[in-house]
């Protein structure tokens, strides 16, 4: 699997209530609260992802709430991958069981910048600054993580898992 | 190799004597837990699983906490999706508006939760319930979906840090003080993906309302779960808060003390860390040093001392004493010390929210719900409302608000340019009086 994208990057900490307030959790429409991802950090946020562009970000990425939305309007953003220093646990366990593809690779998100065209490749874990012509290498997930993000999240996986077994 | 007390219990949890962390098991779960917001995620995630049935009845517990009583046509429309689904499942444990509490002070109070249990809930707050000596940890909607339809879920075994407390914390110190003051020095994601494992003999200073406060905010220094280990506070706990079918299990004229005894063979399981258990960090803290602690915006780690705090002279608009962390009964108590006889300050909204309907009447068997509204203060039903943004207290542009819930994110509470500052509830009272954030020794 690969993704490959214009970067918008962001810094340390960006908690869950940035990434999609409270005050729209009511909203069970995902285009509708789309809409609101990251509109307290950056207002212009919807009106400037295109698809297949990449987030980048510091350390504690998806901090704070358990609320599976947050990963939810990242990817129905249209956003093809996050890298980031560190995710926040919750953050990490929720964007693998919706198929949010994610990457931690703490001397990557240092020095992509802004704006850089950025291509993946989740297999392998290379990581490519195509503007800075930079390579960085991730530690691939775990098999167990590998196979669940194959089937495309959580849900498929187990309902692979028990067909196998009828 | 020793294990750790939370190594412990999910390796019981997963029928292996031994776990090492960075392992990744699958694990039986106790208990299934989420609210108004995430449960309707999870019911639709639910249905795309090969799963009609939840997998107990008994085990999944859905609570109408957040944006309750429905606060707008959407919030009502999502409480009614968790009340079909509750009703179709037959689930045994649905609480609704006139029964329900804030989630993590309900579930302790109503006996659902036993020490050594193994708990996920879809809210982030699910880690309250290591204070009973659990291994608790909050998950996502889809996590909830697979643990209600299979019972079980997966984990990566965690190292833990242990937090060793000694001394005997003074007048005005409380567990949220504490836990202040370990997210300032470790830092938002000092304790990401690990255990934060409390032991020493300054644990026996601090309440179960301490304990479950402190619990309730490890996942704002990034932890898995926090964790106490269980001693004669947390059984006389348990045994004076069993559930009903629980409570069946011991004889009808079985007292306390009896009780007490049979928690970790009738009920539940006592876990304790081995002796050459290994962690990734230590911290010792000396509860006697500790002073009233305020996380000023926009991180809970960005913590100063009431005394730094107070010489700030910072002026605020409005105060909510409640949530998961600290809207329990020793809080309220807590609060109205401070608030009885005295007035809230002009230009101030203090907002008092008891966590459960049981807080709320033994808050007003107490006289203590008199005490608020004669100072000026309003007493909401329970509802985490304010806390997140939702209703029953939102901050408008630019202003502040001293809070003893347990999040001051940019724009949590409204406004994304108005402030929350994190406290305890003596904090809090004590800055309703003044107006600006206060110490409890100025005014009392």
């Amino acid at each position: 699997m690969r993704a490959k994208g214009k970067t918008i990057k962001y810094g340390d900490n960006i908690d869950t209530d940035i990434i999609i307030p409270a005050r729209y959790l009511n909203i069970m429409d995902r285009k509708e609260l789309a809409s609101h991802c990251m509109e307290d950090l950056d207002a212009d946020f919807a009106k400037k992802v295109n698809d297949g562009d990449i987030i980048v970000a510091g350390s504690n990425f998806g901090c704070g709430s358990s609320r599976e939305h947050a990963p939810q309007v990242i990817k129905d953003s249209g956003v093809g991958c996050v890298i980031a220093e560190s995710f926040a646990r919750i953050f990490y366990r929720n964007a693998i069981n919706i198929g949010l593809p994610i990457i931690e690779c703490p001397e990557a998100a240092k020095a992509i910048n802004d704006g850089d065209e950025v291509e993946i490749n989740f297999d392998t874990g290379d990581i490519k600054d195509i503007t800075k012509n930079e390579s960085f290498k991730a530690q691939p997930f775990p098999g167990f993580l590998q196979s669940m993000i194959n089937a495309g999240g959580l849900i498929n996986y187990i309902n692979e898992k028990s067909e196998n077994k009828q | 190799m020793g294990m750790t007390m939370s190594q412990k219990i999910l390796a019981a949890h997963t029928g292996k004597n031994e776990l090492e962390a960075g392992e990744l098991i699958e694990a039986d779960i106790d208990l299934v837990l989420g609210n108004d917001i995430t449960s309707p995620v999870a019911i639709r995630e639910m249905a795309k699983i090969n799963a009609d049935k939840v997998y107990d009845k008994d085990k999944v517990v859905l609570v109408m906490d957040h944006f309750v009583p429905n606060k707008d046509i959407k919030s009502a429309e999502n409480a009614k999706t968790c009340r079909e689904f509750a009703c179709s499942q037959c689930i045994s444990h649905f609480y609704d508006v006139g029964k329900m509490g804030i989630e993590h002070a309900l579930i302790p109070e109503k006996g659902l939760c036993l020490p050594g249990d193994l708990v996920v809930g879809a809210d982030s707050h699910t880690v309250t319930y290591g204070a009973l000596g659990a291994f608790s940890t909050g998950v996502g909607s889809t996590d909830m979906a697979a643990a209600m339809a299979t019972g079980k879920l997966w984990f990566k075994v965690p190292q833990a840090i242990r937090i060793r407390l000694k001394g005997k914390p003074s007048k005005y110190v409380t567990g949220k003080d504490l836990i202040l003051h370990i997210i300032g020095k470790i830092g938002v994601d000092g304790a990401l993906y690990q255990s934060m494992e409390f032991c020493g003999e300054g644990v026996k200073y601090l309440s179960m309302d301490d304990r479950l406060a402190i619990c309730n905010m490890a996942i704002e220094a990034g932890g898995k779960n926090g964790i106490f280990p269980v001693d004669d506070q947390t059984l006389e706990y348990v045994a004076t808060h069993l559930s009903e079918k629980n409570r069946a299990l011991f004889g009808e004229n079985a007292d306390i003390e009896e009780i007490k005894k049979g928690i970790g063979s009738v009920i539940g399981h006592i876990y304790e860390a081995d002796d050459d258990a290994v962690y990734a960090a230590e911290l010792e803290i000396d509860l006697s040093e500790l002073k009233p602690t305020v996380s000023f915006p926009h991180l809970p780690s960005n913590t100063r001392t009431i005394d730094e705090a107070e010489d700030m002279k910072v002026k605020i608009d409005q105060v909510v004493i409640g949530s998961c962390t600290n809207g329990r009964i020793s809080d309220m108590r807590q609060a109205a010390e401070v608030l009885k006889g005295r007035k809230v300050a002009d230009n101030v909204r203090c907002i008092i929210i008891p966590a459960t309907q049981e807080i709320y009447l033994q808050s007003m068997r107490e006289g203590l719900l008199e005490i608020f509204i004669e100072a000026g203060a309003v007493v909401s039903t329970p509802t985490c409302g304010p806390c997140l943004g939702g209703h029953m207290g939102i901050l408008a542009d630019k202003e502040r608000c001293v809070s003893t819930t347990n999040r001051n994110f940019v724009g949590r509470m409204g406004a994304k340019t108005s402030e929350v500052y994190l406290a305890s509830p003596y904090v809090a009272a004590a800055s309703a009086v003044t107006g600006y954030i206060s110490s409890p020794a100025s005014i009392m």
